[in-house]
C-alpha cells in the first residue's frame, strides 16, 4: 500500500513539473509584440504616485509620466493596456489603489466606455493575464469572459494555448527561459515612428447605431467614482486627441459625458479638436495616420495636462526630494535614450 | 454538460467525494442527485422529458406489478379450480398487462418521434462550420437512450424477467443515472438495477480503473477524434469527390471510433469510479472479421435491445407464425423458412436506423447493413465449405487481416451516409471514385488544405497506433486491470496519459498567433 501510495504521489509530482514545464514552453511570448506586456511593470515600481491614467492605448500611448516628472515634478504611473475596457481599468485601478490609498489624482480615459462588452478575447487575456493574482483579478476575468472561455484555463493558461505545440521553434525554448525587462516607462509605451494623416482621406465615420454609451460601461464608471471617493482621489476624465474616423468620438457620447461629469461634479477634459491649443501637428505628431499619437504628440498633449493638473487640481511638485530626483533622472535618462535610438534608426 | 469538458470532470470529483462519503445506505441518493444535476444543465425541456419518460413508465410497472401480483394470489387461492379456467385467468391477466404496456410504450414512442421531429436528427450533422453529433447538440438530450430504458425494463417487467421497482426516486434512478443518459449504454435493470442500490466501499482498485479510462476515453475523443474532425468537415463542406471520398470513409471511420468508444470510455469509467459496471458497449469492433461480428461488437447494448426487444418477439408473433407455415406450404422449405426471418430482419433494421434518426440517410443505412448482413447469411455455406477445404490459409494472419480489413472496409463505406445527410449525394461521391479518382491529389499538398495541420495528423497517427496497441495488449483483460497491478507503471501510465490528453487535446478557443497581436488590427 505504501509503495502504491509513494508512486501516486511521484507520478503526480512528475505530472504537475512536467505541466508546468510545458506551460512555460506554451504561453506564447509577449515580449516580441511590443503590446503584450503592458501593466506587469507596475508591480516593480516601489515609489508613490500622486496621479494614476487608467485606459487604453490613447492613455498609454499618449501620457509620458517621465516628462510629467521633468517638467512639473508630478510623480505618475500609466495603467493601461491594449483595448482595456472599463470594468478591466476599473479592477485594475482597485489594486493599484489598495497598493497606493494615496494617490491624488486619477485619470481616466473615456474611450473604452463604448464597449458593452469584451471586443476581443485575445487582447483582453494580454490585459487579464498580466495582471497580478488578487480578487480583482478574479473579479477582471469574470467581468471580462467571453462566451466560449473556462475560467479554468486563467487558472492553467496551458488550456487556453496547449495548441501552441505544433509551431513552437528553438526560440520559444529561449524564449522561456530568458529574463525580460519592462520594455515601457512607468506605463508609457514610446512609438517614435511618423505615419502622418493623410490630407486627402474623405472618409467619413460610420453612423452611431445607438447614441447611448453602454449601460455597463457607465455602471463601472459609476463603479469608479465611487473606488475613487472611498480612497479620497479626483476623479478626472479625459478624451485623447485623435484625428481619424476609426477610433472617432462621437458628439452624442460626449454630450452623455459632459452630463454624467456636471451630475457627478467631475472634471472632464476632451482634447479632440484641440489641436492647435495643444500645439499638435498631425502630419507629423501620429504613427499610424491620426489614430494615436507617437512620442511628440505624446509629449505636447502630457505637457498640456500637466499644466492643468497643476493648475486646476492642485497636483504637488515633488521635485527636490535628492531620493526621488536621482530615481526619476534614471527614468528621465532611460527615456531620452530611447527616444534618441528611435529617431536615429528612423 | 459536455462529458469532455472541465466542468464535467469537476462534477464527477465532487460526486464521487460525496458518494464516498455518504452513508452507505445513501449512496443511491447521491447517485440520484448527481444525475439531476447533471441534468438540469440540459434545460427546462430536456428535464421535462425526461420527468415524463421516469413517470410513465412507473406508472406502467407500477399496474403491471400490481396486476401481477394479483394474478399470482388469485391462482394460489384458486389452485382447486381446473388448470384451463386457471389458464384463462391468468391469459386475461396478461392481455390486460400487455395493454397497459402497449399503452406506455406507446405514449414514450410518441414522444420520442415527436421529439425527434421537433429537435432535429439524432445522429451526426456536418455543416460548413464542421461535423458536430447531435447527441451532444439535441435540444432534448439522450432522449433515444433513455426512453429505451425505460422501454425495456417495461418489457421486461411484462415478461417478468425483471422485478418491478416500487420506490419511485430508485426507479428515476435505474432510468436516469446520469453517465449513461448521452450516449448509453442501454442498460437492462437485470444487469445494473440493484448496483445502484446496493452500498459501495471505496476501492483503490475501482477509483484506479475508472479514472484511467475516464482519461482513456478523453484520449480517445480528443487527441484522435476531434482532432481529425476538422478534415472530415472540410470534405464534405469543400465537396471534395474522387479518393477524398475514401479519405473521408477512413478519417469518418476513426472520428466516430474516437469519439463514440471514448464517450463510452468516460461513460463507464465515471460508473467504474462509483463502483458501478455498466454492461460494455463496444469490444474491438474494427477486428471483426465479419459484419454480423461488428454489429455483435459495436454498440452492443444497442444491438442486443434490437434483438431482445424487437427482433425476437416478432419472430415469435402468430402471425409470422402463420407467414412462415404459409410460406413454406406455397414457397418452398427453402424461400419458406427464410422469408419470416428475412422480414423480421429488415424490420429490426429499419427501426434501427429510425433511432437513429428519421432521415432518409439513415434508413438506406440501415436497409444496407441488412443487405450485407442478409448476403453474409445466404453465402454462409460457401464460406464454411472454404474453411473446410483451405483451413490453413483462413487460420493464417495474414487471411484473418484480410477479413478485418475487408469488414472495416464495408462498415466505413456504409457508415459514411452519416455524413452527406444527403442519398443521392453519397451515391454520387461514392461512384467519384471510379470515374473521377484523381489519385494526384493526395500528393498535391491539398490533404493538408483539410483544416489538420501536418503535425497533427501525425499526432493523430500516433493515437491511432497507440489506441491499436492498448486494444492488442487488452484483448484478454483490460489494459487498465493490468497496470493496476504494477503500482509504479500504472501512476505514470495515467499521468502520462493526462499530460498527453492536456498538450495534443483538440479543445478549448484554439490559438491563433496573429490575433494576439494588437497593434494596427485594432477594430
Amino acid at each position: 500500500m505504501k509503495k502504491r501510495i509513494f508512486a501516486v504521489v511521484l507520478a503526480l509530482v512528475l505530472l504537475l513539473v512536467a505541466l508546468m514545464l510545458a506551460q512555460a514552453l506554451l504561453i506564447p511570448s509577449r515580449y516580441d509584440n511590443r503590446e503584450g506586456h503592458l501593466l506587469c511593470g507596475y508591480e516593480q515600481a516601489t515609489d508613490a504616485h500622486d496621479v494614476i491614467f487608467v485606459g487604453d492605448c490613447e492613455i498609454y500611448e499618449g501620457i509620458v509620466p517621465a516628462v510629467l516628472y521633468e517638467q512639473y515634478g508630478i510623480t505618475s504611473y500609466v495603467r493601461g493596456s491594449s483595448q482595456q475596457t472599463v470594468w478591466q481599468s476599473y479592477y485594475i485601478l482597485e489594486d493599484t489603489l489598495k497598493k497606493e490609498p494615496d494617490v491624488k489624482v486619477v485619470v481616466f480615459n473615456v474611450l473604452a466606455l463604448k464597449y458593452g462588452e469584451t471586443p476581443r478575447e485575445e487582447i483582453s487575456r494580454m490585459t487579464l493575464e498580466d495582471m497580478p493574482w488578487s480578487l480583482s483579478k478574479l473579479n477582471a476575468i469574470r467581468a471580462s469572459m467571453t462566451k466560449d472561455e473556462s475560467l479554468a484555463s486563467y487558472f492553467m493558461p496551458i488550456l487556453r494555448y496547449h495548441d501552441r505545440w505544433s509551431s513552437l521553434t528553438a526560440e520559444d525554448v529561449k524564449r522561456t527561459f530568458a529574463k525580460h525587462e519592462d520594455i515601457t516607462h512607468q506605463g508609457y509605451l514610446m512609438q517614435t515612428n511618423i505615419v502622418p494623416v493623410d490630407p486627402t482621406d474623405n472618409r467619413k465615420p460610420d453612423a452611431l447605431i445607438d447614441s447611448a454609451l453602454p449601460a455597463r460601461s457607465m455602471e463601472y464608471l459609476e463603479k469608479m467614482c465611487a473606488l475613487c471617493e472611498q480612497y479620497g482621489a479626483e476623479l478626472v476624465l479625459v478624451k485623447a486627441p485623435t484625428n481619424s474616423v476609426k477610433y472617432y468620438w462621437y458628439d452624442e457620447w460626449d454630450a452623455q459625458i459632459v452630463s454624467y461629469a456636471k451630475e457627478k461634479n467631475l472634471t472632464y477634459y476632451n482634447f479632440v479638436g484641440m489641436d492647435e491649443g495643444l500645439g499638435l501637428d498631425w502630419s507629423r505628431d501620429t504613427y499610424d495616420a491620426g489614430l494615436h499619437l507617437n512620442v511628440y504628440g505624446a509629449e505636447k498633449w502630457t505637457r498640456y495636462i500637466g499644466d492643468l493638473l497643476v493648475t486646476n487640481h492642485g497636483v504637488q511638485d515633488r521635485r527636490g526630494d535628492a531620493a526621488l530626483d536621482a530615481l526619476w533622472q534614471e527614468r528621465i535618462d532611460r527615456y531620452t535614450q530611447e527616444k534618441q535610438q528611435g529617431e536615429q534608426t528612423k | 454538460m459536455n462529458f469532455a469538458s472541465i466542468e464535467f470532470l469537476c462534477f464527477l470529483l465532487v460526486l464521487v467525494a460525496a458518494y464516498y462519503l455518504a452513508p452507505k445506505r445513501a449512496q443511491w441518493v447521491v447517485l440520484l442527485a448527481g444525475s439531476v444535476v447533471f441534468y438540469a444543465f440540459a434545460g427546462v425541456t430536456s428535464c421535462l422529458f425526461l420527468l415524463a419518460v421516469i413517470v410513465i413508465s412507473y406508472v406502467s410497472v407500477r399496474l403491471i406489478g400490481k396486476r401481477q401480483s394479483a394474478c399470482a394470489a388469485w391462482l394460489s387461492e384458486h389452485k382447486e379450480l381446473p388448470k384451463e379456467e386457471r389458464k384463462a385467468y391468468k391469459n386475461k391477466s396478461k392481455k390486460g398487462n400487455l395493454v397497459i404496456v402497449c399503452v406506455g410504450i406507446g405514449v414514450l414512442i410518441a414522444a420520442l418521434v415527436y421529439a425527434k421531429f421537433v429537435s432535429g436528427y439524432f445522429g451526426i450533422r456536418v455543416s460548413g462550420a464542421g461535423i458536430s453529433f447531435g447527441a451532444y447538440a439535441l435540444e432534448i438530450m439522450g432522449i433515444s437512450y433513455y426512453t429505451f430504458i425505460a422501454v425495456g425494463y417495461m418489457l421486461d417487467v411484462y415478461r417478468e424477467k425483471a422485478p418491478v421497482q416500487k420506490n419511485f426516486a430508485k426507479h428515476a434512478l435505474f432510468v436516469g443515472f446520469f453517465p449513461q443518459l448521452v450516449m448509453g449504454p442501454i442498460s437492462k435493470y437485470s444487469d445494473v438495477g440493484e448496483q445502484y442500490f446496493v452500498p459501495h466501499a471505496l476501492e483503490g482498485k475501482n477509483l484506479y480503473t475508472g479514472a484511467v479510462r475516464v482519461a482513456w476515453g478523453f484520449f480517445k475523443k480528443l487527441v484522435v477524434a476531434d482532432a481529425i474532425a476538422p478534415a472530415v468537415g472540410a470534405i464534405v463542406a469543400q465537396q471534395r469527390s474522387g479518393v477524398y471520398f475514401l479519405l473521408l470513409c477512413l478519417f469518418y471511420s476513426i472520428r466516430i471510433y474516437g469519439d463514440f468508444t471514448g464517450g463510452i470510455d468516460i461513460v463507464l469509467g465515471s460508473a467504474e469510479m462509483l463502483g458501478i459496471r455498466l454492461p460494455e458497449n463496444f469490444n474491438r469492433p474494427f477486428s471483426s472479421k465479419s459484419t454480423a461480428e461488428y454489429w455483435r461488437r459495436w454498440h452492443i447494448t444497442m444491438g442486443a435491445w434490437f434483438t431482445n426487444y424487437i427482433f425476437y418477439p416478432l419472430s415469435v408473433t402468430k402471425s409470422m407464425q402463420k407467414l412462415s407455415k404459409w410460406s413454406r406450404a406455397h414457397l418452398g422449405t427453402a424461400i419458406g423458412k427464410r422469408l419470416p426471418v428475412y422480414i423480421t430482419t429488415i424490420v429490426t433494421w429499419l427501426a434501427t436506423g429510425l433511432w437513429h434518426g428519421i432521415a432518409w440517410n439513415f434508413v438506406v443505412w440501415a436497409m444496407l447493413n441488412c443487405l450485407v448482413l442478409l448476403v453474409s447469411q445466404e453465402l454462409e455455406p460457401l464460406y464454411t465449405k472454404f474453411r473446410t477445404k483451405f483451413p490453413r490459409l483462413h487460420a493464417s494472419a495474414p487471411y484473418q487481416t484480410f477479413m478485418a480489413v475487408r469488414t472495416f472496409c464495408l462498415m466505413a463505406l456504409i457508415r459514411v451516409f452519416d455524413c452527406y445527410m444527403n442519398v443521392p449525394l453519397t451515391f454520387q461521391k461514392f461512384f467519384s471514385v471510379f470515374t473521377t479518382p484523381n489519385w494526384g491529389s493526395l500528393f498535391d499538398g491539398s490533404v493538408t488544405s483539410l483544416g489538420v495541420s501536418a503535425a497533427s495528423f501525425c499526432v493523430i497517427g500516433v493515437g491511432i497506433l497507440f489506441m491499436f496497441g492498448v486494444s492488442r495488449l487488452g484483448k484478454d483483460r483490460p489494459l487498465r486491470e493490468k497496470l493496476w497491478e504494477r503500482p509504479w507503471l500504472g501512476s505514470f501510465a495515467l499521468a502520462a496519459l493526462v499530460f498527453l490528453v492536456l498538450v495534443f487535446g483538440t479543445y478549448g478557443l484554439g490559438y491563433d498567433a496573429s490575433a494576439f497581436i494588437y497593434g494596427g488590427t485594432f477594430n
